[in-house]
């Protein structure tokens, strides 16, 4: 390591470390000691052989290592990328001109934007007009979500929202603590402390059951048919999320994403900034089976034990084979405790699930709730914690 | 003494480990930055297998510990040995000997007994610590790893701190079963190892198989890397391919295209959960076949 790294190199690198961090990778100082080093290496003769070096180094997962290659190769052989970039443009307009918001109130306009254009989709797509005014006379508990207009209402519910979600926590985690109760004598912990009494077992020391906490896997339909309600519930999420370990939320419509990284952002307006970006369906229908083929194959394995319940949030408008629909919702059912199916259509009159996807997969659904407001939500509070 | 990116390419091949330019890549960067390799990737993919390689390529000992729900550290550690103490404890007092003494003597490292993490940073030459499956054992003790993985030293509390004698190379392997904490994920680095490509199977199949010829090496390597993009619930690994090649070397199959039969019969080696097998039918078969062949 006798060469030393020109100036040039290291702003050089420094503008690589930023694009990674851009990226979302997590560099921290040691990396990029590490990277320098890495420089001055036999290894820095060729990009062909710094780049796989680089990659081991910077990459923490497997998205990581999958991506990398395309950002090295835009950084150090073609021109400067920023993906976040890309995402980060989509959504600047907010409608009606509102003069910039405070900044306390930052997310909720985040989300009343999205709410809006999404229910513009939705009025025209599916062809449900937008209801106004309902929400003035109902509680807002039991008001309809789709009716909920005024921004300042909006603001209300989505505390609610996170509120229930954080009570919802709470039960969840006390509940746990009190079925640790099943003992059996440790034996090998015994004999260990009787060493102290020359050989006496006068302490027994016990052994206590450890109890999984339940899981809950939430799964979130983002297409358009759902948009009234998208908003909504990614607040919620993050309610869920937040600080709940045994939590996981993916959203999809025509791909599934897993977005409990982004959801776990201690910045509650930027969490929910990103994924209603994330969540914004690129137009197209919704394709459940499909979204639940990569769920079961990539990430069902790591996010689902034995005592997880699988949320799916979805209005059963699948544009897809509703017998791969069935198929997969068949996978999954083995592998998890129980599927909860809300769909937010339920709390309209007459609703019958008469959706070909909703059909296919009813048989393998443990409860099918609605989840049009607030109130129904909670109502799913105390099956939870039956499980 | 440290190996350079083209020596280690060299003697994994001599171990029998046909790795790709990226790997011993990052098995070199191992040495050169002395931080530990965290290796995912599907089961049967050679993840453990890169770690006796890496022994092999070192000419080392290989440590290995399997991690499960519940280890702890006296399973991964150290641990006393009670019932060496225990008897110790009579014999002496029967002797008479005061018990100051006495505890001195039985928490000396005489009754100590060393578990993998322990025993890999005695060694006077650096062995390689195969840390197995790590997402198996609980946060706890990941975090207690994390802490072993930087320092380097034990502390005992009846002993006191037991220093590195040297750094072991240590290699972790994930299936995924749970999320590994940031930070564990950044004190290590990253390879992801995927299903080799059809060239790099056929190449595996004729090191661990020396009677299988090229030309049929080749055709099941085509053949299980088709396989593999069948929608299964049990993707095949190295392992299987192995035996499946194994078994139509038995059976003295030399062409696949000539033995639809035993191909199809023997794709037991191949799928291992009913509904698999009975997703690739016959017909299923003589399609991958006619795709490959």
């Amino acid at each position: 390591m006798s060469a030393v790294v020109g100036g040039r190199m290291r702003t050089k690198l420094a503008g690589f470390v930023a694009t990674l961090r851009d990226n979302g990778f997590t560099v921290g100082m040691a990396e990029s000691r590490d990277a320098l080093s890495l420089l001055t290496s036999p290894a820095a003769r060729r990009p062909a052989t710094l780049r796989p070096a680089f990659r081991a180094l910077f990459s923490a997962d497997h998205s990581d290592f999958a991506r990398f290659d395309e950002i090295f190769t835009a950084f150090w052989v073609g021109h400067h990328v920023h993906t976040r970039a890309k995402t980060s443009g989509i959504p600047k307009v907010s409608p009606g001109g509102e003069p910039a918001a405070p900044r306390g109130a930052g997310s909720n306009k985040a989300e009343a934007t999205e709410l809006r254009t999404g229910g513009d989709g939705t009025a025209a797509g599916e062809g449900h007009a937008q209801r106004e005014g309902a929400s003035n006379t109902e509680a807002l508990e039991s008001a309809d979500i789709r009716h909920i207009v005024d921004p300042d209402e909006i603001t209300k519910t989505h505390a609610l929202a996170a509120r229930l979600a954080a009570r919802m926590r709470a039960r969840l985690v006390r509940r746990e603590r009190a079925r640790r109760s099943g003992r059996r004598l440790d034996i090998r912990r015994t004999i260990h402390r009787s060493v102290s009494h020359g050989g006496t077992p006068v302490e027994l020391l016990w052994r206590k059951r450890k109890e999984k906490p339940l899981r809950l896997v939430v799964l979130l339909d983002a297409s358009g048919s759902m948009s009234l309600y998208t908003a909504f519930f990614v607040r919620f999420l993050h309610g869920v999320v937040d600080n709940f370990r045994e939590a996981e939320a993916f959203v999809f419509h025509t791909r599934l994403a897993h977005v409990s990284p982004t959801l776990r952002d201690r910045n509650v307006t930027r969490a929910v900034e990103k994924l209603a970006l994330m969540a914004q369906g690129i137009g197209g229908g919704t394709r459940i089976g499909e979204s639940l083929a990569t769920f079961n194959r990539w990430h069902a394995e790591r996010v689902i034990n034995s005592r997880t319940v699988v949320m799916i949030v979805s209005d059963g408008y699948d544009t897809g084979e509703p017998e791969r629909l069935a198929n997969e919702m068949r996978r999954l059912r083995h592998r998890c405790r129980r599927i909860v199916w809300l769909n937010p259509l339920i709390g309209w009159r007459d609703y019958e699930p008469s959706a070909r996807g909703m059909r296919s997969a009813l048989p393998y659904v443990d409860l099918f709730a609605p989840a049009h407001n607030l109130q129904s939500l909670a109502a799913l509070e105390p099956y939870l914690a039956r499980i | 003494m440290s190996l350079t990116r083209e020596d280690i390419a060299e003697r994994l091949a001599e171990a029998g480990y046909i790795a790709d330019r990226d790997l011993s890549t990052a098995l070199w960067l191992m040495d050169y930055l002395g931080r530990p390799l965290l290796i995912e990737g599907e089961a049967g993919v050679g993840k453990t297998a890169v770690a006796k390689a890496l022994a092999e390529v070192h000419k080392t000992e290989l440590i290995r510990l399997q991690c499960y729900e519940g280890l702890d550290q006296n399973a991964a550690l150290y641990e006393w040995n009670y019932q060496r103490q225990l008897l110790a404890i009579k014999a002496r007092e029967g002797a008479g000997e005061d018990p100051e003494s006495v505890e001195e003597h039985i928490f000396s490292e005489r009754y100590l007994l060393e578990r993998p993490l322990l025993s890999a940073i005695r060694r006077l030459t650096p062995p390689v610590l195969l840390i197995d499956e790590v997402d198996r054992a609980d946060e706890e003790f990941e975090a207690f790893l994390l802490e072993l993985l930087s320092d380097f030293q034990v502390s005992i509390p009846e002993l006191g701190t037991i220093h590195a004698i040297s750094i072991p190379r240590v290699v972790l392997t994930s299936n995924a079963t749970r999320e590994l904490s940031d930070a564990l994920r950044r004190r290590c680095l990253y390879h992801y190892l995927d299903f080799p490509e059809v060239d790099r199977e056929a190449r595996i199949l004729l090191t661990r198989l020396p009677n299988i010829d090229s030309n049929l090496a080749q055709q099941i390597a085509r053949m299980v890397a088709a396989v593999r993009k069948e929608d299964l619930r049990k993707v095949p690994g190295i392992a299987e391919t192995l035996d499946w090649a194994a078994t139509l070397v038995g059976l003295g199959v030399h062409d696949l295209r000539q033995e639809p039969e035993a191909v199809h019969e023997t794709m037991i080696c191949l799928l291992k959960t009913h509904e698999d097998r009975a997703n690739v039918t016959r017909e299923v078969t003589e399609r991958l076949l006619g795709k490959v062949a």
